[in-house]
């Protein structure tokens, strides 16, 4: 008897369509691979990326250099120097993010009394040299002046949660 | 149980508390924490805050801890529901009126208010209606304000009136709209002004320099001592990524109590100033060029070594005690006895009889338990502020104060008798002729000399007084005549059995004088074979070098006007200095840029013969090193031996070994006669001190010359 399912078996390819049984299973599956940079995955309005400084719609900056991200930043990538601003408030003469140091927690932006520092859904950006991973305030400035529309909709989005 | 106790018992457990104190004492004593704003162990009880509300036992209603005496049985509880539901009514209103303003006050992470919310404060607030506004007022270059944030504990107001004695800041109006303010528009500037800051427990009052420039917690916080005055007052720096952001006080019963004079607090502006040295720079034909370390200091071996016993060492009155113990062997390496500390004396000839470890003449805290003091030649509030309080609190305390000086200077308590004017030897003459001080010293002195009203009531006072003390102050040390003063000093001393003081110049004088900085005397107090030339002497012509350590020759050299001109005539001048200014650029001939205070560690002795070692706390700007490492090289590179120190620890171990057991002394010995002074005593703004300029360090200290008293000073104003 085990010789003839032997046999059979020999005969069927059976040990190869065990071998082939995961492969075959999702060989008949709709795809789901997208085209990256041509398509891309949905993300949420929560994704943490790329950091910006955001502005009022004035144009005046929010960061008031009260140093609480930098205070909680578990990866210490923050660093700030503050100073009296021309206008005789609180301001940062300095605003540097390592994105090396970065773990992207999000905590820099839960910790912010005015909604300055924000992580934008931005993930696709690169350095070509180095210290091109420090984002200067004027980096994260310009980064906030051009995503100005996105962070907006995105925080829009998250306050019913909050 | 012993009579001047009571048996209280706070939150079940027993306590012994002194009869007539408040609970929040005892309490304190034992740890028990209640939360306070206005109370304040240095000054009186206002109880206005109402944060220290406690339950006491049949009492009906809780009652404010600070303001309640304890007494014999009394049961205190500082954490029953009722107390606390006290004090967090008492937060709620206080929180009314508070702005939520925390991300940009310098005083978040240091609040008061801000810590004690966080226990007693609620989370949502139910207040609605509009909170109070109030104008920031401006009040110096010192203090920032930000009165909205005011809590009327009335700290500031009662600092005025108690501690420093000058009421600036009052308050007008009451409940809602009391302000603290000046009544009329002016700046606040007594020279303990500003430790309000620190009184002050939210953010009303803060540090102007320092203002938005750090955080509370990302500083570290390193021990200090003040360079600026002979009290040696213990300071904290904070410092971030190795700057100095600001100073503060680091409590010292004995030497400074919880106060620091605004020069110490502001003076570290200096550190960062643009007149910092920041690299070794040599004078070649006439123009400045800058130079590496090696070549700096092979050239200024080069120039010691063959200079050797034509050699001077003019050494800052604030020099550490390392630094003098280096320069006093590198001096008796090269065979020169010319080297001295006492840049700013006119007056020579006595010098012999010196004490060799001078000191206030009693503990800095127990100045304020005599019975009468007399000060002679002394602008003491100016000298030495911490001093000058102490004093206040002992004239508060009903002590004699008299004073005897070149001109009238404004103090805040009643000054029993007063001498001023030109002739402070004429005047201590008449004292002395009171208290019927003899003696062969001063014998051509008192001749023919008689005592008026004033001089006879002071001679009273510190003969009738259980506990005197006679100090000499700076004014007198720079006199024409300070040998004389001295002399009759120590007679009247003697007669009246007074203690006798000297309030010596700069922060180290006792410890320059301990390590040998002296061309009479070396180091274990023993005189040297030949005694070389004084600071004043050394100016004059025939010294192939000079090494100035930590000396500006115009601002520092007081004694001669033209000293610039007359060291920029010798052969080479080497200046080891933390700044650079015209006149040094014109005197020196190499530039050695050294640290400030902060930026080195080392010794200090104060006044009252304390020995206060610090470290380091900033990292040196630019090139510039501990002024003991740059002497310890050129000890090696002109091949001392066994001058291989590590640390300044070492130094400084090597110093005290020698030394062995001197104890403070300032006792008199001299027995030759003293003559008569001729001529006129010098103008006393030469040897008047200005609370801003006593050191390069304060002169650049940008905060301080805003002051309403630098500006004062620097328009030749009398003080």
């Amino acid at each position: 008897m085990n010789q003839i399912v032997s046999y059979l078996k020999t005969f069927s390819l059976w040990e190869l369509l065990k071998g082939l049984r995961v492969t075959n299973r999702n060989f008949f599956k709709k795809s789901v691979t997208l085209e990256y940079p041509d398509e891309k995955t949905p993300q949420s309005h929560r994704f943490r990326g790329l950091h910006a400084l955001r502005r009022y719609p004035n144009g005046e900056e929010r960061c008031i250099a009260c140093k609480l991200c930098e205070a909680v930043c578990p990866a210490l990538a923050i660093t700030i120097e503050s100073d009296v601003g021309d206008d005789g408030t609180r301001r940062t003469s300095r605003y540097d993010i390592d994105l090396f140091k970065c773990i992207y927690c999000g905590f820099c932006e839960e910790a912010c009394p005015v909604d300055a520092i924000v992580e934008t859904r931005i993930h696709e950006y690169h350095m070509e040299a180095p210290g091109e991973n420090i984002m200067t305030k004027d980096k994260l400035l310009a980064v906030g002046d051009k995503y100005d529309a996105m962070i907006s909709a995105d925080k829009a989005a998250d306050a019913p949660y909050r | 149980m012993s009579d001047d106790t009571v048996n209280i018992e706070v939150d079940g457990k027993p306590v012994e508390a002194k009869k007539g104190e408040m609970v929040i004492q005892a309490t304190d004593r034992i740890g028990a924490y209640i939360p306070r704003f206005c109370y304040h162990d240095k000054l009186s009880i206002a109880a206005n805050c109402r944060m220290c509300l406690v339950e006491v036992e049949k009492a009906p209603k809780p009652l404010p801890a600070c303001a309640t005496p304890v007494g014999e049985g009394m049961k205190i509880f500082t954490r029953s529901p009722k107390a606390i539901s006290a004090q967090k009514a008492t937060m709620e209103f206080l929180l009314i009126n508070h702005p939520l303003d925390c991300p940009i006050c310098d005083q978040g992470g240091e609040c008061e208010l801000q810590d004690l919310a966080m226990g007693y404060g609620r989370d949502v607030s139910r207040y609605n209606d509009g909170k109070r506004v109030v104008k920031d007022k401006d009040i110096g270059p010192l203090v920032s304000t930000d009165m909205t944030r005011c809590i009327h504990c009335t700290r500031c107001v009662r600092f005025g009136e108690e501690v420093s004695g000058m009421p600036q800041l009052g308050t007008t109006d009451r409940g809602e709209n009391m302000k603290i303010g000046t009544y009329i528009e002016q700046s606040v500037d007594h020279e303990l002004s500003a430790n309000i800051i620190d009184l002050c427990p939210v953010g009303a009052l803060n540090n102007k320099p320092y203002r938005y420039s750090a955080r509370a917690w990302e500083m570290t916080q390193r021990a200090t001592v003040s360079p600026h005055d002979c009290v040696g007052s213990n300071l904290y720096a904070h410092v971030l990524r190795g700057t100095v952001k600001r100073i503060v006080p680091r409590d010292n019963e004995s030497i400074n109590e919880t106060w620091i004079s605004d020069r110490d607090r502001f003076s570290y502006e200096a550190i960062y100033s643009d007149q910092r040295l920041t690299m070794p720079r040599v004078k070649e034909s006439g123009s400045w060029r800058e130079l590496d370390w090696e070549e700096a200091l092979n050239q200024a071996a080069d120039v010691l070594r063959d200079a050797g016993a034509d050699s001077g060492f003019l050494v800052s009155p604030s020099a550490t005690a390392e630094e003098g113990h280096l320069v006093a062997r590198i001096a008796d390496h090269l065979g020169t006895n010319n080297l001295d500390h006492r840049v700013t004396r006119r007056d020579f000839s006595d010098q012999d009889n010196d004490p060799l470890f001078p000191w206030l003449g009693c503990e800095i805290e127990d100045i304020e338990k005599q019975d009468a003091v007399f000060v002679i030649g002394s602008n003491i509030r100016r000298e030495a502020p911490i001093l000058a309080h102490r004093i206040r609190k002992a004239a508060l305390a009903g002590a004699q104060v008299s004073l005897a000086s070149s001109s009238e200077h404004e103090y805040f308590f009643d000054v029993a008798n007063s001498l001023s004017g030109s002739g402070l030897v004429e005047m201590l003459a008449g004292v002395a002729v009171a208290a019927g001080a003899g003696g062969d010293a001063i014998a051509k002195l008192v001749s023919g000399v008689s005592a008026s009203e004033t001089q006879r009531s002071i001679a009273a006072s510190l003969k009738s007084a259980d506990d005197a003390l006679i100090l000499i102050g700076n004014i007198a040390n720079r006199h024409g005549a300070y040998s004389a003063v001295r002399a009759l000093a120590a007679a009247i001393a003697d007669a009246s059995g007074a203690k006798l003081g000297n309030t010596s110049e700069g922060s180290n004088s006792a410890g320059l004088s301990l390590a040998g900085v002296l061309p009479h005397r070396a180091r274990e107090g023993a005189a040297r074979a030949e005694t070389g030339r004084n600071a004043a002497e050394m100016l004059n012509d025939g010294l192939d070098a000079i090494v100035l350590v930590n000396v500006e020759p115009d601002a520092d050299l007081k004694s001669t006007s033209d000293a610039v001109a007359k060291l920029a005539k010798q052969a080479f001048v080497i200046a080891l200095t933390p700044f650079v200014s015209e006149a040094l650029e014109e005197a020196a001939d190499l530039l050695l840029p050294i640290g400030t205070f902060a930026e080195t560690s080392g010794t200090y002795v104060n006044v009252a013969g304390t020995w206060q070692s610090f470290g380091g706390v900033a990292t040196p700007v630019g090139e510039a090193r501990p002024g003991w490492k740059v002497l310890r090289v050129l000890g090696n590179l002109i091949q001392e031996a066994d001058f291989d120190y590590v640390t300044s620890e070492d130094v400084r171990d090597e110093l005290v070994a020698a030394l062995g057991d001197v104890e403070p002394d300032n006792a008199y010995s001299g027995s030759g006669s003293i003559a008569r002074p001729n001529g006129a005593d010098a103008p006393a703004e030469e040897i008047d001190t200005a609370l801003y300029s006593v050191d390069g360090m304060v002169r650049r200290a940008r905060a301080l010359q805003l002051t309403a008293e630098a500006r004062r000073a620097a328009d030749g104003d009398d003080q």
